[in-house]
């Protein structure tokens, strides 16, 4: 009895211990615990439900705007760069060359403006209980995946439309794409949250430095007008592999720029771990500055 | 073993003073032209929790009060993580649920069932913890028929007692509250009251919970923690620690309180005066004078459709609420931006003798939660003026509130 009670009593005690917390004073950069963002993965299931439910909530709505903007976009660009400028657009309908580069920039640049975002949004969250903020970010991120799932959709009548056809096999390569495509939304996207808690006026510019940063990616463009010299400087922009890549695998415009991709994978992850890293290092003051 | 511990437990902030003075935010823009021409801002520390050290058993509940910017929602969002210490440091021997504020993270546009598990997995419920109690919350909250309605259509209080009524099936080892008792009608309270006094009788809950409601922390707590400018001034027994705090709250002697600016809110109250029948500034009144309210709130953005009360406190416990609404409950009230004052007379003929308290708040339509608790009040005093009233039942050490006389009739045995 007496033994059967210590047992049960030294059970109670180790659950105990595995919940103890000791709360003391924060000293440089926060660390990543694997262990406790696993635990909070319901959470960011949550967050990414609930943003992608704001965001769909009225579906017609939703969904025609997920479809309308990238596809309205296109016209624009197919009237004014394709027909008026006449950029060249490798040898394929301009509309699909365009289209295709706008699938990947518009997930990095809906992924970089809710992230930055995310944090301020969220900012009663942020003020009133403990979790793993790093979770806010990423989870905002989410939803520009379902909106480039609709975007494909109507690519795929686009290409249907102009009787193209495609390397079906390139398509190997779009999750490469997307990774980097993610990798360096986020990064940049945890540099500018935590930058946005801290000046509040980087939501005014951010939008702007986005809509300049097309303009050095080859979406409306193909990489190959660019002087050979200069291509490595474009290459530093980890959007510019992604996009030469699928266009190049996918719409078989050139052969795929090993180089260039390379390029973009590697730099695609220092913005992802730099942006962590600020990240991780400006966190404990987010509740109080907020 | 404790199941709480803290040890030196500090907190301080940096206070930026800057040339501006009013502006809330800093902006790179500001940063980068300080930066250029080597502006400086001053910078002064302050120490909002200081060489805090108590112990908490399991299964204890203890009340935390104070005066306003004592230091005691500062205290629990060190024990929550959700900000950090200065210096020391706390243990805590289990898993640690906190209710800072009722309805965090709710959304407006969610429908009742879809808030009810975002909060509580914000809230740090596990989603089948969610599912199993999903059928309690709704029935604590009463609100069977709204749950596929947006919350943005809910009445303030229905939207509070949902997101109450979630926090309540909270269920870790330690919970931390923080005034969230404060909100919802007279009913809810008790309903919220004995729901907190069910969870801890039937479990080993431990909780910490602020407070300015003496009489919610006489009837729940065990002991209390009195804190004041960050130092804790009591530990122990409740009604001597209660004592004490409200005899100190006594000696302040403000016929105006002004709040500090909240640019974030739509709509916020910006001072509470009193003033006596001639318009003049005055926090003590005879029994037998008007005593009346002056408030002055500022709208940021045309609002259509807000709510507006006032609250009269004894010993931290709500005795009166007056709505502006209270006569045209079903028109939507439309507001410009700007500020605006308002009056209303106190029914102070009704009151015995004795300290009291008013409070002002303001709730804007479809801007959830409502941030604006009477928490922070403005005190006066209602002196019995004809000295031979004090044998009557309106001395204010004879039990009751109201100062009511009426005459007792005999009638005949039998």
């Amino acid at each position: 009895m007496a033994s059967n009670y210590l047992e049960k009593k030294g059970k109670r005690d180790r659950i105990k211990n595995t919940m103890k917390a000791i709360i003391k004073p924060k000293k440089g950069l926060a660390s990543l615990d694997f262990k406790e963002l696993w635990s909070y993965r319901e959470l960011f299931y949550f967050f990414a439900w609930r943003d992608i439910k704001l965001r769909y909530k009225q579906t017609m709505f939703g969904v025609t705007w997920a479809i309308m903007r990238p596809f309205i976009t296109m016209i624009v660009f197919t009237v004014v760069f394709g027909k008026l400028a006449a950029v060249p657009s490798d040898n394929i309908p301009y509309p699909i060359f365009v289209y295709a580069g706008l699938l990947l920039w518009n997930i990095f640049s809906n992924s970089l403006s809710h992230a930055s975002q995310s944090l301020v949004e969220n900012a009663n969250v942020i003020r009133k209980v403990y979790l793993p903020k790093v979770i806010i970010p990423a989870a905002s991120v989410i939803v520009t995946l379902v909106d480039f799932f609709f975007a494909a959709l109507v690519f795929i009548g686009i290409i249907v439309y102009y009787g193209f056809i495609p390397n079906l096999q390139g398509l190997l390569f779009l999750p490469l794409c997307l990774v980097i495509t993610i990798f360096s939304s986020l990064g940049l996207g945890w540099f500018f949250a935590a930058l946005n808690v801290r000046f509040r006026d980087v939501r005014y510019a951010l939008p702007f430095f986005i809509q300049l940063l097309i303009f050095v990616t080859p979406v409306i463009y193909p990489a190959s007008i660019v002087p050979k010299a200069y291509q490595w400087m474009l290459s530093l922009n980890p959007m510019t592999g992604a996009i030469e890549t699928f266009k190049a695998s996918f719409l078989g415009t050139s052969a795929i720029n090993w180089e260039s991709l390379g390029i973009s994978v590697v730099v695609s992850i220092v913005f992802l771990i730099f942006g962590l890293w600020y990240f991780l290092k400006t966190e404990k003051n987010f509740s109080d500055i907020i | 073993m404790s199941i709480i511990k803290v040890e030196n437990l500090s907190k301080k902030y940096t206070i930026l003073h800057r040339r501006d003075g009013g502006r809330h935010y800093l902006t790179l823009r500001d940063e980068l032209t300080n930066l250029i021409f080597g502006r400086r801002s001053t910078k002064e520390d302050v120490w909002v929790l200081k060489n805090m050290s108590f112990q908490i058993e399991p299964g204890e509940i203890v009340g935390i009060i104070g005066p306003n910017g004592a230091g005691k929602t500062t205290l629990l969002k060190v024990l929550t993580k959700i900000t950090s210490p200065t210096e020391g440091r706390a243990i805590i021997n289990g898993r640690v649920g906190s209710l800072l504020e009722v309805g965090t993270g709710f959304h407006p546009e969610l429908t009742g069932r879809e808030n009810i598990y975002l909060n509580g997995a914000i809230l740090g419920m596990k989603k089948k913890e969610i599912e199993k109690k999903f059928n309690q919350i709704v029935d604590f909250a009463g609100i069977e028929k709204f749950l596929d309605t947006p919350a943005k259509r809910y009445s303030s209080g229905m939207f509070v007692r949902l997101a109450f009524s979630v926090a309540a099936h909270l269920e870790p080892d330690v919970l931390l509250v923080d005034e969230v008792l404060a909100v919802g009608d007279a009913e809810f309270q008790k309903k919220s009251l004995g729901r907190m006094k069910e969870i801890t009788e039937n479990a080993q809950r431990t909780i910490l919970f602020v407070s300015h409601n003496m009489d919610a922390v006489r009837s729940l707590c065990d002991r209390v923690i009195l804190i004041d400018k960050g130092r804790i001034k009591y530990i122990g027994d409740v009604k001597e620690g209660i004592d004490k705090y409200l005899s100190n709250q006594k000696h302040s002697s403000m016929t105006r309180k002004e709040y500090s600016i909240k640019p974030e809110s739509v709509g916020q109250v910006r001072s509470i005066e009193l003033k006596d029948q001639s318009n003049h500034s005055c926090n003590n009144f005879q029994a037998d004078e008007r005593a009346i309210v002056e408030v002055c709130f500022e709208v940021r953005q045309d609002i259509n459709g807000y709510e507006f009360e006032i609250c009269l406190f004894k010993n931290n416990s709500p005795i009166w609420l007056s709505s502006d609404s209270d006569f045209n409950y079903f028109t939507s009230i439309k507001k410009e931006k700007g500020i605006y004052k308002k009056q209303i007379e106190l029914p102070i003929n009704l009151l015995k003798p004795g300290n009291y308290a008013i409070g002002a708040r303001i709730g804007v339509r479809d801007q959830v939660p409502i941030d604006s608790q009477f928490n922070d009040v403005l005190n006066f005093n209602l002196i019995l003026s004809d000295k031979k009233l004090l044998n009557t039942t309106l001395h204010p050490d004879r039990l009751g509130l109201l100062a009511v006389l009426k005459e007792w009739k005999d009638i005949k045995n039998g």
